[in-house]
């Protein structure tokens, strides 16, 4: 009991995610084909490529939402394994932000932020309350604490779905299409808040369609296409001057409009 | 060409034309109707009974019945009165229903989740259970438990033996505590275990809010609940008997009877209601979007946590209003006691009371009374329940 209230110890000079040769089958659909990536500490990796391409079941791997058939990832020194003690240490330090944003409908918003650190940090409720607020007010929506989340605005829930993560304090959020979801006037709320993270220095690892974010935040572009890691490379390359044809017809297309 | 002025209201449009009046007219009209075929009704019985020189009202509640009635759960012979007859059939009709409300809702909550399980063999069983019972008239169950399975269970003498509980084809014999004096001091170490038990989950609640350190209540509590009473039990002389029962003759003598009536229709009523609880309590825990789980886990909630903090709150919401009519339909079948002769309310009140005193208005009235009321109150506290619950979520 007592390892779940003191954070993971950080490896010294390992990456903060490894994936080697990494496969996954859903029956008989390959849906991920060989993929080696390295995260590194602090590192901001934007994913695209067209749908269904593996690249939410990629990211879906790195905290067991979706589990591997083959190779090996190993976050934060710790490889995913069957062993649930590994899933548990990894979940704790990897927060994640999904598409729809799935908060908990019968909590408040402030509760969304205190279950886990309360039942899995073991934290004492006044000390999870600050720290809710805290992220709260990072978020710029302290005033809505109160509220339950089918009272707030897509975009508004968005944000409390990224302070409950930060609440965690992880080392590493993974963020599933955090805006594909989101009437375009609050796209814009939402990014903001993604940016001023990534100025914190998180590690970050995000699916996205928002090319604009993907310029200005990312360290590395990664394309996926059919299930494989076709190009990875840094933004300004990626977009001027992409290598491979299966990168150019998916920027001409996602681009033209 | 004339201009109406601008405060001169429309021409009212004729009678006939004006929806208002219309409703207002056809709602009379409907009114009359039912209440003279209501009238009608009326005065035909009376006139009926008194044609047959039945005497109305409820004088024949103070009457002697005459009869005796299989089980009763309080003093019951033939010299007392149909009033009585009326509340021993009462009580027997509350009894199997409690008995089977308690034990539909452990199987369905079992069998529901069991039907969930990613263990293949267990899931295919619970979905055999709930397709067989579901599917199968509840008469036919009854029936089935009543004249089929009971008669194969053996003879007094071969009884199948549990401890002290004897199960044999007349019925389910169990030991009956005897109190005797001094036991109150059981009851009262009872009562203080499970006072401490409460202030220490209080304190256990502040102290996680303070410091963030659980306690591990459930097993303190159970050990203050099992031993306490135990040490009191011990230090006062033990001051309780059991009437054991014994085969005398052809069948047991003391302890608690419980007639093969009783246990066949607990039993079809639990099991038949229990497919139907299974399935709701599975499209409960269904209808929270597997998101929920999703965003739980990425959180770092386990399973069970998961489970109990997520998923269940937002389930029972889905799960109560339709498990309060469960259990108005289970208090409703009970009425089917009559097919194997359980002499519930059914069975000796609108049954044999009816047929030997002829008043079928006053007995059906009261009998029918009688199930509205309980259903009613039923419906009633599961709303409060179910308002109590559906407040978290707004």
């Amino acid at each position: 009991m007592s390892d779940s209230k003191k954070t993971h110890p950080v490896p010294e000079g390992l990456p903060a995610v490894q994936m080697q040769g990494v496969h996954k089958w859903y029956g008989e659909f390959h849906v991920l084909k060989n993929i080696n990536l390295d995260v590194d500490r602090g590192e901001r990796i934007v994913i695209c490529g067209p749908s269904g391409s593996g690249k939410s079941t990629m990211i879906r791997c790195i905290n067991r939402l979706e589990e591997h058939q083959k190779g090996h990832i190993i976050v934060d020194g710790t490889e995913l394994t069957s062993d649930v003690k590994n899933i548990e240490i990894i979940r704790r330090e990897v927060g994640m932000v999904f598409q729809h944003f799935n908060l908990f409908p019968h909590l408040t918003v402030l509760e969304n932020c205190t279950l886990a650190p309360i039942w899995v940090r073991k934290m004492p409720k006044a000390e999870a309350e600050e720290t809710a607020m805290h992220f709260l007010e990072k978020v710029r929506i302290p005033e809505q604490a109160q509220k339950y989340p089918g009272q707030l605005s897509g975009g508004q829930q968005q944000r409390v779905a990224i302070a409950r993560s930060l609440c965690m304090s992880p080392r590493i959020m993974l963020f599933d299409e955090p805006t594909s979801a989101l009437d375009p006037e609050m796209i814009k709320e939402v990014l903001d808040t993604m940016i001023e993270l990534a100025e914190t220095g998180m590690t970050m690892l995000c699916v996205t369609h928002e090319m604009g974010f993907a310029k200005t935040v990312a360290n590395r572009v990664v394309f996926m296409d059919g299930g494989e890691i076709i190009e990875t490379n840094d933004p300004h390359q990626f977009f001027d001057n992409p290598q491979h044809e299966r990168t150019q017809l998916f920027l001409s297309q996602i681009l033209q409009h | 060409m004339s201009h109406k002025s601008n405060d001169e209201a429309p021409a009212a449009p004729s009678f006939w034309r004006d929806p208002r009046k219309r409703q207002w007219i056809f709602q009379i009209l409907v009114l009359a109707l039912v209440g003279l075929l209501f009238a009608y009704i009326f005065h035909n019985t009376l006139y009926n009974l008194e044609k047959r020189g039945i005497s109305t009202g409820f004088d024949f509640l103070n009457h002697e019945a005459g009869f005796n009635i299989l089980m009763s759960l309080i003093p019951y012979d033939e010299t007392y009165t149909y009033g009585r007859t009326f509340l021993v059939g009462l009580l027997n009709t509350l009894l199997v229903s409690a008995i089977g409300i308690v034990f539909a809702t452990l199987i369905g909550f079992l069998v529901g989740v069991a039907r969930l399980s990613s263990n293949w063999i267990i899931s295919r069983l619970a979905n055999l259970y709930i397709e067989v019972f579901r599917n199968l008239p509840l008469l036919l169950q009854i029936l089935f438990w009543y004249f089929a399975i009971l008669p194969l269970l053996p003879h007094p003498r071969q009884s199948i033996q549990i401890g002290e509980l004897f199960l044999n084809k007349r019925g389910l014999y169990l030991p009956k505590p005897i109190f005797e004096p001094g036991f109150g001091w059981v009851l009262a170490a009872l009562g203080l275990a499970i006072v401490a038990s409460i202030l220490i989950a209080r304190w256990a609640h502040r102290r996680q809010e303070a410091t963030g350190q659980p306690f591990p209540v459930f097993w303190t509590s159970l050990g203050l609940i099992v031993l306490l009473p135990w040490l009191a039990y011990g230090l006062a002389g033990f001051p309780l008997n059991w009437d054991l029962p014994e085969l005398r003759g052809f069948n047991f003598r003391g302890g608690i009877g419980v007639i093969p009536e009783l246990f066949a229709l607990a039993l079809a009523l639990s099991i038949y209601t229990a497919a139907y609880i299974a399935e709701i309590v599975r499209s409960g825990i269904q209808s929270v979007s597997h998101g929920q789980t999703e965003a739980a886990y990425a959180l770092g909630l386990k399973p069970g946590q998961t489970l109990r903090l997520v998923i269940i709150p937002q389930a029972m919401r889905v799960i109560i209003p339709q498990l309060t009519s469960q259990y108005l339909n289970l208090t409703k079948n009970s009425s089917l006691a009559p097919a194997i002769g359980y002499p519930d309310l059914v069975a000796v009140f609108a049954g044999t009371t009816l047929n030997q005193t002829g008043q079928a208005v006053e007995i059906i009235g009261m009998t029918m009374g009688v199930y509205l009321v309980i259903s009613l109150t039923i419906s009633a506290f599961m709303n409060w329940y179910n308002k109590r619950m559906a407040l978290v979520e707004r």
